[in-house]
C-alpha cells in the first residue's frame, strides 16, 4: 500500500512536472523523491514476493489500513522536504523579497 | 532492519563527486568560453555533474522517506544505538538484510538512473542533428 501510494504520488507530480516545464518550482527535485522512495520500496517488495510468494498481495486488513497510513505520512514528509528545500533555495526570490520589504 | 543505509552510503559518494564534477566543468566551461570569446557559459548539453545529480536527488530523496518508515516501524531510534536490531544482538539479520534488499535497491535506482542518462543523451542527439540539419538549410 505504501508502494502504490508513493508511485501515485511520483506520477501525479511527473505530470504536472512535464505540463509546467517552465516552472521554477523545483518539480523535478520532488518528483526524483517520490521515484527514489518507490523504486526503493520495490526492490523491498520484490524481496518479500520472493520469501512470500502470493501471499504478499492479500495483506490482512489491519496492515492494509496501517501501510495507508504511513503511505499518506510519506507523501506528506516528501512535500514537507520539498517546501523546506523551495524555501531555502527561493528561485522566485520571493522569500528574499518579503524580507527586503520587512527591512524597509 | 538498515536496509536504507546501502543508498545513503551511495548517495554520500556520489555527491562527493558531483561537487568535485560540478566545479571541474564549470571551469572548464568557462576557459572554453573565454577561448572563444563568449560571454556566455556552457556548451547547451546538460553537464554530467547535473545528471548525477538526479542519482544524488533520488537517492537521498528515497533514503529521507524510508529511513522515516523505518522509525514509523521502531526499526530506529532516535537514541544510540539508533538501530533497533544492533540493540537487540541481531548484527547479523540486520547485515543480511543491507547486503539484499539494501543492495537491490541501490542496484536499482542506479539502474533506472542510466536509463534516464541514455534517454536523455538520445535526446541530445536528435536535438543536435536538428539544429546542425536547421543549420545547413
Amino acid at each position: 500500500m505504501t508502494l502504490l501510494i508513493t508511485i501515485l504520488a511520483a506520477s501525479a507530480v511527473t505530470i504536472v512536472w512535464y505540463c509546467h516545464p517552465d516552472s521554477k518550482m523545483k518539480l523535478g527535485t520532488l518528483c526524483l523523491m517520490y521515484w527514489g522512495a518507490s523504486i526503493m520500496w520495490m526492490a523491498d517488495a520484490i524481496m518479500e514476493y520472493a520469501s512470500e510468494g502470493a501471499a504478499y498481495f492479500t495483506p490482512a486488513p489491519a496492515d492494509m489500513l496501517n501501510d495507508f497510513f504511513l503511505g499518506l505520512s510519506v507523501v506528506t514528509l516528501g512535500l514537507i522536504i520539498w517546501i523546506v528545500i523551495l524555501l531555502i533555495k527561493d528561485p522566485r526570490g520571493v522569500v528574499r523579497a518579503a524580507l527586503h520589504r520587512k527591512k524597509k | 532492519m538498515a536496509c536504507f543505509l546501502v543508498p545513503a552510503a551511495e548517495a554520500v559518494v556520489t555527491t562527493v563527486v558531483q561537487k568535485s564534477m560540478e566545479k571541474k566543468e564549470v571551469s572548464d566551461d568557462r576557459l572554453a568560453a573565454q577561448a572563444e570569446g563568449n560571454e556566455e557559459i556552457g556548451t547547451g548539453k546538460v553537464r554530467f555533474s547535473e545528471k548525477l545529480g538526479w542519482l544524488n536527488k533520488m537517492l537521498w530523496g528515497g533514503t529521507a522517506l524510508l529511513a522515516f518508515e523505518h522509525l514509523w516501524h521502531g526499526e530506529i531510534v532516535p537514541y544510540f544505538p539508533f538501530l533497533t536490531a544492533a540493540a537487540q544482538g541481531d548484527t547479523a539479520g540486520m547485515l543480511h538484510e543491507m547486503a539484499t534488499n539494501g543492495v537491490l535497491m541501490a542496484v536499482l535506482v542506479t539502474v533506472v538512473w542510466i536509463g534516464m542518462i541514455a534517454a536523455a543523451s538520445i535526446l541530445e542527439k536528435k536535438d543536435n542533428r536538428l539544429t546542425a540539419g536547421e543549420k545547413e538549410i
